[in-house]
């Protein structure tokens, strides 16, 4: 009976754990074919956001740059005319680059702009093979237009 | 009746991408070097060096939620001399960069390094006297993963990344990692 005690008890003890497991829902994501619902406050890659009329939020104000811990950040600033209008205020963003290597996602560029212009989204697939492929140009954070509703 | 099936035809090296499926034909083609890439980017076997927060992510890829296993990459090595692909994860300082360096040195051929974290890629934040601005001033890097720390799901994308290219093989010659090298030791001696 001392072998039941000492061996057979203990064994069934531990298979039971795995028996359990076994019947223990699925815990692992498969990723690139099924993507995990992201928090609602996940911080991603930028996107600069444009109002409903088309026009960019960006104002060029720089607040961004000035708030970014890791200097990632460049804004370029240039007059609006009634001729190229970019956005509603006097100036806007003719330049803005990330620097998505440096960046550290913290999400300070977001609560620094004065007009939401710059949102932090939750696309994460971010990799790459340069060094060069990771600076961000306005060109591909700038949200497209909108399609006019007919 | 024979059954009618769809085959992957693969071609020789200097086509890009896993070749283009064909109806109809039932003969598999391919060169030696296609397949040899094909089994060395379905078993990345990655080398444990967790460098500070951005390790506690990539234990986290390791584990069964997101289970990096289901990429062939489930066996973490401790040694160097057992492992494909090297996972900077996190700073590197000036004091680990020569440790770094001998690791990746004693690493077998073909062996690739993702660095990843803005820290390792970079610098991320720390921009100081201390921290070594991106690991491709050591090491050749073949893919890089942003975020701080990249969540497991950034990190199993980049790591899609690496396999992608070494399907496609001829990739790392068009790297050319030695011209690289070359060039940081030249940077190095500019600075002395």
């Amino acid at each position: 009976m001392e072998i039941f005690r000492d061996v057979v008890k203990p064994l069934m003890a531990g298979f039971g754990i795995t028996r359990r497991r076994l019947m223990h829902e699925k815990v692992t994501i498969q990723y690139p074919e099924v993507k995990r619902e992201q928090f609602a406050r996940t911080r991603w890659r930028h996107v600069l956001t444009r109002y409903d009329s088309g026009l960019e939020r960006c104002i060029g104000c720089s607040l961004c740059a000035g708030a970014c811990p890791a200097r990632c950040i460049y804004v370029q600033a240039a007059e609006n005319t009634d001729e190229a209008r970019f956005s509603p205020g006097e100036r806007y963003a003719a330049r803005y680059e990330i620097n998505m290597l440096r960046c550290i996602f913290c999400g300070y560029c977001q609560e620094a702009c004065p007009t939401g212009a710059i949102v932090l989204r939750n696309d994460f697939e971010l990799a790459n093979y340069q060094r060069e492929d990771f600076i961000y140009t306005k060109e591909m954070l700038l949200e497209p237009r909108k399609p006019v509703e007919a | 009746m024979p059954k009618r099936v769809e085959t992957i035809v693969l071609h020789d090296s200097s086509t890009p991408i896993l070749g283009d499926v064909q109806k109809g034909g039932n003969v598999v083609v391919t060169s030696l070097e296609t397949l040899v890439s094909q089994a060395r980017a379905n078993s990345l076997w990655p080398l444990t060096f967790g460098l500070a927060c951005c390790a506690i992510e990539m234990m986290s890829t390791a584990g069964s939620r997101f289970d990096i296993a289901r990429f062939g990459s489930e066996a973490f090595r401790a040694t160097p001399r057992q492992a494909d692909v090297m996972i900077i994860a996190g700073r590197l300082s000036k004091k680990m960069a020569p440790v770094l360096r001998q690791i990746y040195d004693q690493m077998p051929e073909p062996k690739w390094v993702i660095s990843m974290g803005a820290c390792a890629s970079s610098g991320g934040v720390y921009n100081n006297y201390a921290i070594v601005q991106g690991a491709d001033q050591v090491v050749p890097v073949d893919v890089y993963v942003p975020g701080c720390p990249p969540s497991p799901d950034a990190l199993i994308y980049g790591i899609m990344k690496l396999q992608d290219k070494i399907k496609r093989g001829s990739a790392r010659n068009l790297h050319d990692l030695r011209l690289i090298e070359v060039n940081a030791r030249d940077m190095s001696t500019e600075a002395v």
